[in-house]
């Protein structure tokens, strides 16, 4: 034992020496990353798998809060050049100045160009063909009901084409019949809105590309807004006590306390695990206006950071995140509606036994296809944050009666302007 | 209003229990359950399953739902009580629930299904801690590592701030010099601004020294805190000149008059400042997010803030870690409180 | 060092961890006096003053006063990029963009308008969160100050929350105060109604006040309370023999010895109170609306928190702050000069 134990003692500098010419010779990437449930954890056994077969490359993930870390601090970090080498962004176009273009380095562009094609644009400056990175996902907004509801109403769950006007209607009836406080429900946010104010013809773009939310179809959705949460049809909380940033009704649609609440796909892991078996939740087709029945597509992308020392080991672990078999179990495991053109004609075989979940994803993977190409310009734009934060926010204090309606509309678009002119120059 | 105003004046009680005194002890109560009760409430709620955090109303404690293996199925089976047609109550596993109807089996007879109206099923609910919130987080993360970062920051911020600032006031409180006002009140006038106004400006001088994902850039630019130059100031104007006379007719120079005299004289004033700042460094969140982005340098603070999503925010865990970041200065206090407290009442900051 | 206690008096009686950190703390001391003595013979006396101010205003030059310095500039720029030599010169544009205004008592009126609310909020929040801050301590200091069993524990438990990060006081609150949270269970179960307190422009003031009183509150009670306890005693016995009442006794004794702590609370409350940003913003995110919006929130989301980050906007808005806090500062040193008399 004793003899053994000095061997192992002698043994040891060795082994050190071992160690640290394997570690001189590796290269160390770094990853800023933030979750939203357990996409993290995903991708840490995809990269543990990477690092056996390339020893030469050792990936660390600095996981960040999102609004804090992702939004705020990394563009200051960019700008000062001290950003890390891959990080996963939800300011597609915004950031598209910092992003490493790897159309040269990859092995194979047109895999990437025929998959990742569309969505290449949103990362993309205007015009550009660069290939800065991937979806980590796809999201689409839309709503979800509770059926169990509807079920105790006795109300069927309208089908086809149903506008706006028609679910508020139809969302009071269950809520008065079953003695739930609201029939509906939002996310704070302008991006959820989007959806809707393209379903009533809002424009977002004038005739020279220029952003606008003067216009009719705008005002239309804006006015139903405000309505819904004059009249209590809106659950009053998710937009008017919130100030700040986002806010979702998730404890309130898990407790039962609402009919209907617009959101998006990425709340199906959340509902599988809060709301379980408690109730029905089912996602539903986006309501119609006059000119559109569309969500708005979204996501967050894994780039690649211009600014790294080390190009090629980062395209070389990016070729193999965006690999279709890699990608495959990424999206099965995290419950993410694929943002890979090749895998989502195929389908995902999702990790999930519970009924409601597989039904709630296979519903919003069919909407991706019956967007409203201009939902898909608008997340396209470059300062599309900037009109959506604009328009949350200044809705908002029309909805408290800070302004009135037209006050803030003409507000919207006076910040707005100043913002991007502010941006320009 | 004769009982308020002794209530007011009255500095010392008497030997019985007079109205006042329950009055006193009154508002003590209410003053303990005020402070120490949404402590407590987080604590709890920190064991809480994901599910139970959202309910209302809110049990106290963490209840959740029991669940039993049975025969047929891989996972256990949440259990039900269910009143049946004739009024009797069952203990019944639930299979699936569609729409309105629950179709449950018995756990001992797990071979025919039984179908009831959903609302006829109550949940059979105990206490159950759901140690995951931690084990999980704890799992992914660097505990450890986060700990002694925040350590590390924590001590060695505090004793450059306590040297420095002690130096200053030194200066500031028994030397006359030029510009001694003018110093002073630059430091005090930057007592208002907060720091989260001059952010971006900070940053970029950290970036061109090169301390971006370096501890010291966490360090070292709140060191010099015009809040600790005040007090220490403050309260070495009222030690005596000639303690320093004389130590000077002694011979002693002034470096050792500083820190052979001066400080320990200083103490109480050293201890309230050491408190701030062991507080301020620990709680730090913003500046050392924005100063560090590897995982391997975060602070407790900035690695166990990675729930907060874009879309969601993952309450269960951050609950959990909030007790966590607690749970050190808690102690800390609980064990030092006496010091802190008479430290900062014998200052009695003038 | 970083344990209270004075170093020299404890080493006696203290074991040897003490002890051993005394040594090592004479030591580095003793070291280093090896360099300033020789350069105390050299310069002076006098002049050591310099000698110890010198790290912290390098320090403080470096990191505080030079970055102002770069934030002052910002404000008059324009423009997104982050290093200053990149930036637009625009002269006082961002100035005039904040003081376009029709009427200054109207933020409607104005091209910022949520530069104006936040001021209007700010000074709201100051004065009721001082105000309320200053007698909640006050009342707590007098009761701390009774005859009284376990009064270091009372103690500590009213300092306890002074502790807390403002994330957490903030996070801790907002968990309690939301429409399912436990103070709505708690009126439900009492028979009331639930109220959804963020909603409403009033409650949410008043909760970001409350939970900023109930932080800081323990902070601000103990000055108080060591202010109380230098009162001495027999200043109360003669004023009995006098005959007088309690309330005179309360009006002339208490009240006037208690004043230079009480400028204390009132100077650190009002500079805490004006700074005052996280907790508020983590409750209520300026909401609903833009009601608790306070000023520094509004610095911080325009130049750090957008999309767009308005590094020069933000900076002239830090720029009129910080002139107005100065102005503040300098009557409140006069102020505290004359009663003091210093």
């Amino acid at each position: 034992m004793n003899r053994k134990f000095s061997a192992t003692i002698k043994l040891l500098p060795l082994l050190a020496l071992l160690l640290s010419s394997l570690a001189f010779a590796q290269v160390e990437l770094r990853i800023t990353w933030y979750n939203d449930g357990n996409e993290g954890e995903v991708l840490r056994d995809l990269l543990d798998r990477f690092e056996a077969d390339n020893p030469d490359i050792k990936v660390v993930v600095d996981t960040v809060p999102y609004s804090s870390g992702i939004l705020e601090t990394l563009p200051v970090q960019l700008a000062a050049g001290e950003g890390p080498d891959i990080a996963r962004v939800t300011d597609l176009g915004g950031l598209s100045k910092f992003y490493l273009d790897m159309q040269p380095l990859v092995s194979d562009p047109d895999y990437w160009e025929s998959n990742f094609g569309s969505f290449l644009n949103w990362l993309r400056p205007e015009g550009s063909s660069a290939i800065p990175g991937f979806m980590t996902q796809l999201t689409v907004t839309g709503p979800f009901i509770n059926k169990t509801l509807f079920d105790q109403a006795g109300i069927a769950v309208p089908e086809g084409d149903t506008t706006w006007e028609e679910w508020a209607a139809v969302t009071r009836q269950v809520a008065e019949a079953t003695g739930t406080p609201f029939a509906m429900a939002m996310d704070r946010s302008g991006h959820r809105v989007a959806g809707p104010a393209i379903s009533q013809g809002a424009l977002f773009f004038d005739d020279d590309g220029n952003p606008i939310v003067t216009d009719e179809g705008f005002r239309r959705m804006m006015q139903l807004m405000a309505d819904w949460h004059a009249d209590g049809t809106m659950i009053p909380d998710t937009w008017l006590a919130s100030g700040g940033g986002y806010a979702g009704a998730n404890a309130e649609f898990n407790n039962g306390q609402i009919v209907f609440y617009m959101s998006g796909s990425w709340q199906i892991g959340q509902f599988t695990a809060q709301i379980g078996d408690t109730f029905d939740w089912v996602a539903v087709p986006n309501p119609c206006g006059p000119a559109a029945c569309t969500g708005m597509p979204g996501g967050a992308a894994l780039v690649a950071i211009a600014e790294t020392e080390h190009p090629e080991e980062v395209v070389r672990v990016m070729e193999y995140l965006s690999s279709e078999e890699v990608l495959a179990e990424f999206y099965g495991r995290t419950l993410f509606i694929p943002g890979h053109l090749g895998l989502a004609a195929k389908g995902i075989d999702f990790d999930t036994d519970q009924r409601l979940a597989s039904d709630a994803l296979s519903a919003f993977s069919s909407q991706v296809p019956k967007l409203d190409p201009l939902s898909f310009k608008l997340q396209g734009y470059v300062f599309n944050r900037v009109v959506f934060n604009v328009a949350r926010d200044r809705l908002t204090q029309a909805m408290v009666g800070e302004i009135d309606l037209d006050e803030a509309i003409e507000r919207m678009q006076v910040d707005i302007e100043e913002q991007i002119a502010e941006a320009s120059q | 209003m004769s009982t308020v105003t002794k209530f007011l004046t009255r500095t010392r009680g008497r030997r019985r229990l007079h109205v006042t005194d329950v009055l006193t002890y009154a508002y003590l109560l209410f003053g303990v359950l005020l402070m120490f009760g949404p402590v407590v409430w987080l604590a709890l709620s920190s064991f809480k399953t994901q599910a139970a955090l959202v309910e209302f109303p809110p049990s106290f404690l963490p209840f959740s739902q029991q669940t039993a293996p049975v025969e047929g199925f891989d996972k256990p089976l949440p259990l039900y009580d269910v009143t049946m047609e004739d009024g009797s109550v069952v203990r019944l596993a639930q299979v699936r629930r569609i729409g309105l109807e629950a179709q449950l089996v018995d756990p001992a007879a797990p071979g025919e299904i039984i179908k009831v109206h959903a609302d006829q099923r109550q949940e059979v609910r105990s206490i159950q801690f759901a140690w995951r919130n931690y084990t999980e987080p704890l799992e992914q993360f660097n505990f450890l590592t986060y700990l002694r970062n925040s350590v590390v920051v924590t001590v060695t911020a505090t004793l450059i701030t306590l040297i420095i600032n002690s130096m200053a006031a030194f200066a500031l409180s028994k030397y006359e010099f030029k510009g001694r006002n003018t110093i002073f009140i630059i430091i005090i006038s930057t007592l208002m601004i907060p720091i989260s106004v001059i952010l971006v400006p900070v940053f970029l001088v950290i970036a061109k020294i090169g301390w971006v994902n370096n501890l010291w850039g966490v360090i070292i630019p709140g060191a010099a805190t015009p809040t600790g130059v005040f007090l220490l100031r403050q309260y070495m104007l009222t030690l005596p000149d000639e303690l320093l006379a004389s130590a000077r007719i002694d011979g002693a120079s002034e470096w050792r008059i500083y820190w052979q005299i001066v400080l320990p004289l200083a103490a109480p004033a050293l201890a309230v400042l050491a408190i701030f700042s062991v507080m301020w460094r620990w709680n730090d969140f913003l500046w050392p997010l924005i100063v560090l982005s590897r995982t391997e340098l975060f602070t407790l603070q900035v690695g166990l803030n990675a729930f907060q999503g874009e879309l969601q925010i993952q309450w269960h865990f951050v609950l959990a870690m909030t007790v966590l970041t607690l749970l050190p200065i808690t102690f800390v206090f609980a064990f030092l409180q006496r010091y802190i407290t008479t430290g900062i009442a014998t200052t009695g900051i003038k | 060092m970083s344990k209270p206690g004075p170093v020299g008096e404890r080493a006696k009686s203290t074991p040897l961890l003490s002890r051993l950190f005394s040594g090592l703390f004479s030591l580095v001391m003793n070291t280093l006096g090896l360099i300033l003595e020789p350069l105390q013979n050299r310069i002076g006396v006098q002049r050591m003053a310099y000698i110890f101010l010198l790290p912290n205003l390098l320090i403080f030059g470096i990191f505080v006063l030079f970055p102002m310095a770069l934030n002052f500039y910002y404000a008059f720029t324009t423009g997104t990029a982050l290093f200053p030599q990149d930036r637009t010169f625009s002269g006082a544009q961002n100035y005039q963009l904040l003081f376009d205004c029709d009427n200054f008592l109207d933020p409607n009126s104005c091209n910022e308008d949520r530069f104006w609310r936040a001021v209007f909020n700010t000074f709201t929040f100051v004065i009721f969160q001082v105000g309320g801050m200053v007698l909640f301590s006050l009342v707590t200091a007098l009761v701390l100050n009774r005859k009284i069993r376990a009064r270091g524990f009372f103690r500590s438990v009213y300092f306890y929350p002074v502790l807390l990060s403002p994330v957490v006081v903030a996070l801790l609150w907002k968990w309690i105060l939301q429409r399912d949270g436990v103070l709505n269970a708690l009126l439900v179960a009492l028979g009331g109604e639930r109220i959804v307190f963020l909603l409403d422009a009033r409650w949410a003031m008043f909760w970001a006040i409350f939970i900023t009183i109930w932080a800081h509150m323990g902070f601000y009670t103990l000055i108080l309370l060591a202010g109380l306890q230098a009162i001495p005693k027999e200043l109360y016995d003669a004023g009995s023999i006098d005959g007088a009442g309690d309330w005179q006794a309360f009006r002339n004794i208490t009240m006037p010895l208690l004043m230079p702590s009480m400028l204390v609370v009132l100077v650190l409350g009002l500079i805490r109170a004006v700074q005052t940003f996280d907790e508020v913003f983590v409750l209520t995110g300026g909401g609903p609306g833009t009601a608790t919006q306070l000023i520094v929130q509004y610095i911080y989301t325009t130049g750090f928190a957008s999309q767009i980050q308005r590094f020069g906007l933000a900076a002239s808005a830090s720029v009129v702050l910080g002139i107005a806090l100065l102005i503040f500062t300098l009557i409140q040193l006069r102020l505290g000069r004359s009663s003091e008399a210093v």
